[in-house]
């Protein structure tokens, strides 16, 4: 029972992989993909209230871990569900890149359970690899190479911050002579004093900032975002976030007071990664890479409730970055149904869509208005509550910055829904969406203003979840 | 908590107040007809306004107490409450929203012609956010509400409005969005000295440090100086009035330029009175800056709709003049002058949007010599106009009067300085008056127009029975603010008496 999730999904990716062999029509692969996202999610459900060790105490399950894989498989199941069309994927490796899907998932259910350096090695990894291929699988229709040039973009900086990462992972190795990541932080708390700790530390840390894209690992968004097909960016944009935060949280919570080098660096980086992210997003037509750059500002935002150091500050963290997920996944879904072919999406293509298609208009409206953090939205929640965390614990700059960057932000945003609400729809085709499409984003909507209007019962559950791994 | 009543007689009113028009907004939404639209948001308007009477009718003018209050908790952890009631200050306020709404209703019932149905439901909204923002007690609450209030006004401007309504409504978002993030962090900095709590009333008369006082003030300033809007943070709202439909602008002018001015009297004064010590005198000289600004600048407009947005800013001009006087007639006159504004521009933009529907133009040009055709029109034109300038015996005399006397008492120089804008108020008035009502030997062609019809009648009468009602027996009014204005007035004065005790206390 407690490896549950992870075996169902062996068993889907093995499943497609029988599929691919064959000759199927693109239905039954939707519709078995669904159908297996379906199975995986319960499978996490199922498994929820587990707890145990696994593997000679190398992957924990506990609630923390299962919180994180139920919030995956949902967030994979409404990719599935939206992106089912797969208008961006040819047709023969449809099966295969589902394959892919899977196993990256997997590896990122691993990677929230793993509390060992080794283990979280190889889950990174192979969430990662599983996705380098996802990227370039895009349909080459019209001769565009750039999902190559995405792919390779990503690899490169993939593998150049794993290669901090594992660096990073032999220093603490040999300050402590472990692994284990409960042992590692225990010892290497008492040896802040010297720069090789704060250097294995912050180089270790590296990894998930690329994960998470945060400033200066962030280089690879823009393009990537821009060449993988929008179901892949859907994708990436925020189902490894969610695992990215876990095991943030969990390496973080364990720095103690006499780290403060690393909570300078996690500031700066934090207030870098809002202005940068926001400053950028300001001047894109694609509405992908907006909202890449939009992606860099919000991590800045889960940073600094992370660094806050308190189980507050992470339960406000966690519920950010679900909320983040919730709205950007509305996002994309609007992106995945407007776009006809698979094509990318111009933010003026979106003119008028109010007329076009109403609940994909008002979608988008709302998912943005939630990213930009305007009330009665999960957005505006999420942000009030990082600011007071930071807030108590002194960080009067920090807080000043962070708003000066919702001001920024809130432009870029507001244009996008100009252009859906206020202008003219020209000869743009009408939006067709299926039923599945249309109920899954209501359900979006709905958690969107559920989460931002009673975030009371979200945090405590969260600061729950957080408190196991204290 | 002793600062709240609870009134067992009306338990839940204010939140059916609130509530009532977000639930009719919402079931809005399922029903697609264009005529049942428009009667069940005049309906559901109508019902607030009604059900709002009794707050008059049961409010207790002997207290400076929070009343009608409920008070819910929201987020436990933060301390977060829903906690609404309203005092002297918010009163008029609240029941200016209520009344005028069924009025924009009715004012838009033939003017849109488009999307009829999410157009009620933005107006619906827009009420339940406005009357929020004038009953939280609660900070979160007011700043939720006073920002969810930017989604709606910005669709009703963006979507309904004229020509450059993109560019107007977008300046209007992202100037009041601006203004109001420091506000955020002024009150999270707020919760956090204050033992962490965000009730608004623990917050005020503290002693919080000069220098944070002083930084509260100011992002108190930012966010509510330009929601007022105070010269030079005006440039958003003649944009925003000229693009906006009818009822949005009567929206912007009674109700939302409000939220600035209330914001001073309820934040700014109690909760950093030493800063508004320090900092009042700039302030009444921005204040006189507007005054004379948007009087000239007035004068110089050929856009109808321009000409009353320039009349605005001058108008809130003397209404942060008699709140930063800081003595019983001036803050009187300003909460009285911003009832009265309410109603004067409303009803202004409502004879304009009715000469607009019919001429399809808002040039003073277009517009001149409809007395002859239009006599009903002009009439009430012509009190409204007098009303505008402060002509005696209408609300706003009453007002203006108040302020000035105040002024007085604070300082001549300054009374002296505002006194020209009220002259110049006069002339941009009367000169719109006498183009339309008149105009010259080469008017254009008005035979066709039809005059008023029974609705838009009925539009304008409550306006100008308040105007008289005001202008001749402001009495009522002023009894339902007295004791609080006295409350906060005594509060401010003792503050600054205990400081001086202590500063004597020192130095001897």
């Amino acid at each position: 029972m407690q490896f549950l999730p992870e075996l169902t999904l062996l068993g889907a990716g093995l499943i497609v992989f029988i599929i691919s062999l064959g000759k199927t029509s693109a239905d039954t692969t939707r519709n078995v993909a669904i159908g297996l996202g379906t199975t995986v999610f319960v499978a996490t459900l199922l498994s929820f209230s587990q707890t145990g060790r696994l593997f000679y105490d190398a992957y924990q399950v506990d609630l923390y871990s299962q919180v994180f894989k139920t919030l995956i498989a949902g967030a994979m199941l409404i990719v599935l569900i939206f992106g089912g069309n797969l208008k961006g994927i040819d047709n023969s490796v449809r099966p295969e890149y589902y394959l892919f899907l899977f196993m990256s998932v997997l590896g990122l259910m691993m990677l929230v359970s793993s509390v060992e350096l080794l283990s979280i090695f190889v889950a990174l990894e192979l969430s990662s690899f599983a996705v380098y291929i996802m990227v370039p699988m895009r349909d080459d229709s019209g001769n565009l190479r750039f999902q190559m040039e995405a792919g390779i973009k990503y690899l490169l900086f993939g593998v150049t911050a794993t290669g901090f990462m594992l660096f990073g992972m032999s220093y603490m190795y040999g300050l402590t002579g472990s692994t284990q990541l409960s042992v590692v932080i225990e010892k290497l708390s008492l040896m802040y004093s010297q720069p090789v700790a704060v250097i294995a530390m912050v180089m270790v840390l590296a990894g998930f900032f690329y994960k998470l894209a945060i400033f200066p690992f962030h280089f690879w968004v823009p393009d990537v975002y821009e060449g993988a097909s929008n179901e892949t960016t859907a994708f990436i944009a925020s189902v490894p976030k969610l695992a990215a935060v876990a095991l943030l949280i969990r390496l973080v919570s364990l720095i103690n007071q006499e780290g403060q080098v690393i909570v300078n660096v996690l500031m700066v980086c934090a207030v870098l990664s809002m202005f940068y992210g926001n400053l950028s997003a300001l001047v894109q037509k694609d509405i992908k890479r907006m909202l890449g750059f939009s992606g860099i500002a919000h991590a800045g935002f889960v940073l600094l409730g992370i660094l806050t150091f308190q189980i507050t500050g992470y339960a406000n963290a966690l519920y950010y970055i679900i909320g983040y997920v919730v709205m950007n996944l509305a996002c994309f879904l609007v992106i995945c149904t407007v776009s006809q072919k698979g094509e990318n999406v111009m933010i003026e293509d979106l003119s008028g869509l109010y007329k076009r298609s109403p609940l994909m208009a008002f979608s988008l409206a709302v998912g943005l208005f939630a990213l930009a953090g305007i009330p009665p939205f999960v957005g505006f929640m999420g942000k009030f509550m990082i600011l007071t965390s930071a807030l108590k614990e002194g960080y009067l700059i920090l807080v000043i910055l962070a708003a000066i960057n919702t001001a920024i932000a809130i432009f870029y945003y507001l244009s996008v829904v100009r252009v859906t609400f206020c202008s003219d729809p020209e000869d743009r085709v009408t939006i067709n969406s299926s039923m599945l499409t249309n109920a899954t984003s209501i359900i979006l909507l709905l958690v969107i203003v559920i989460m931002g209007v009673t975030p009371q019962r979200f945090v405590d559950f969260a600061s729950t979840a957080v408190q196991t791994i204290m | 908590m002793d600062q709240l009543l609870f009134n067992p007689d009306y338990p839940y009113i204010l939140s059916i107040l609130i509530f009532l028009p977000l639930a009719g907004g919402l079931l809005l939404l399922f029903i697609k007809n264009d005529d049942f639209a428009r009667y069940w948001a005049l309906g559901i308007t109508a019902l607030t306004a009604i059900i709002s009477i009794p707050l008059v009718v049961a409010f207790d003018t002997s207290t400076s107490k929070y009343q009608f209050v409920e008070q819910v908790s929201w987020v436990k952890s933060l301390n977060i409450q829903y906690v609404i009631g309203i005092d002297g200050i918010s009163i008029l306020l609240v029941m200016l929203t209520t009344l005028i709404m069924p009025l924009c209703v009715l004012a838009s019932w033939t003017y849109i012609k488009t999307r009829v149905q999410a157009f009620m439901v933005c107006l619906l909204i827009m009420e339940t956010a406005m009357l929020g923002v004038f009953m939280a007690l609660d900070f979160v609450l007011f700043y939720i509400l006073w920002e969810a209030m930017l989604i709606p006004m910005y669709l009703l401007i963006g979507i309904w409005g004229g020509p450059r309504r993109i560019y107007a409504s977008i300046k209007f978002f992202l100037y009041t969005l601006a203004g109001s993030v420091m506000l955020l962090v002024a009150i999270i900095w707020l919760y956090i000295y204050n033992g962490y709590s965000f009730f608004i009333p623990d917050m005020m008369w503290q002693n919080y440090s000069s220098t944070a006082q002083i930084l509260l003030f100011l992002a108190f300033f930012l966010a509510f100086a330009i929601k007022v809007p105070m010269f030079p943070f005006h440039t958003w709202l003649p944009a925003a009035h000229v693009e906006a439909p009818t009822a949005g602008s009567v929206i912007l002018a009674s109700v939302l330029l409000k939220m600035g001015t209330y914001g001073f009297l309820r934040f700014a004064i109690p909760i950093t009175p030493e800063a508004t010590m320090t900092l009042a005198p700039y302030i009444l000289w921005l204040s006189i800056a507007g005054i004379i600004y948007g009087g000239f600048t007035a004068l110089a407009q050929h856009d109808m709709k321009k000409l009353i947005a320039y009349s605005s800013v001058g108008h809130m001009g003397f209404v942060t003049l008699g709140i930063f006087v800081l003595n019983t007639s001036g803050v009187e006159g300003a909460i009285l002058q911003m009832l009265n504004h309410g109603i004067t521009t409303g009803a202004l933009f409502l004879c304009i949007g009715m000469i607009y529907e019919r001429t399809h133009s808002r040039e003073l040009s277009s517009a001149t010599g409809v007395g002859k055709y239009m006599p009903i029109y002009v009439t009430f034109l012509t009190f409204f106009s007098l009303s505008s300038f402060g002509f005696p015996a209408t609300n706003s005399f009453i007002g203006e009067f108040l302020i000035l006397a105040g002024t007085f008492e604070y300082s001549i120089p300054l009374a002296l300085a505002a006194i020209p804008g009220a002259v110049l108020a006069a002339a941009y008035m009367l000169r719109m008056l006498q183009k339309i009502v008149w105009g010259g030997t080469d008017n254009p062609d008005q035979s066709w127009l039809n005059d008023l019809n029974v609705r838009e009648i009925i539009t304008l009468s409550p306006f100008l029975f308040f105007v008289f009602w005001i202008g001749l027996g402001a009495q009522p009014f002023i009894d339902l603010i007295h004791v609080s204005v006295a409350n906060l007035l005594d509060n401010y004065h003792a503050f600054h008496g205990q400081a001086i005790a202590v500063t004597d206390l020192i130095l001897h």
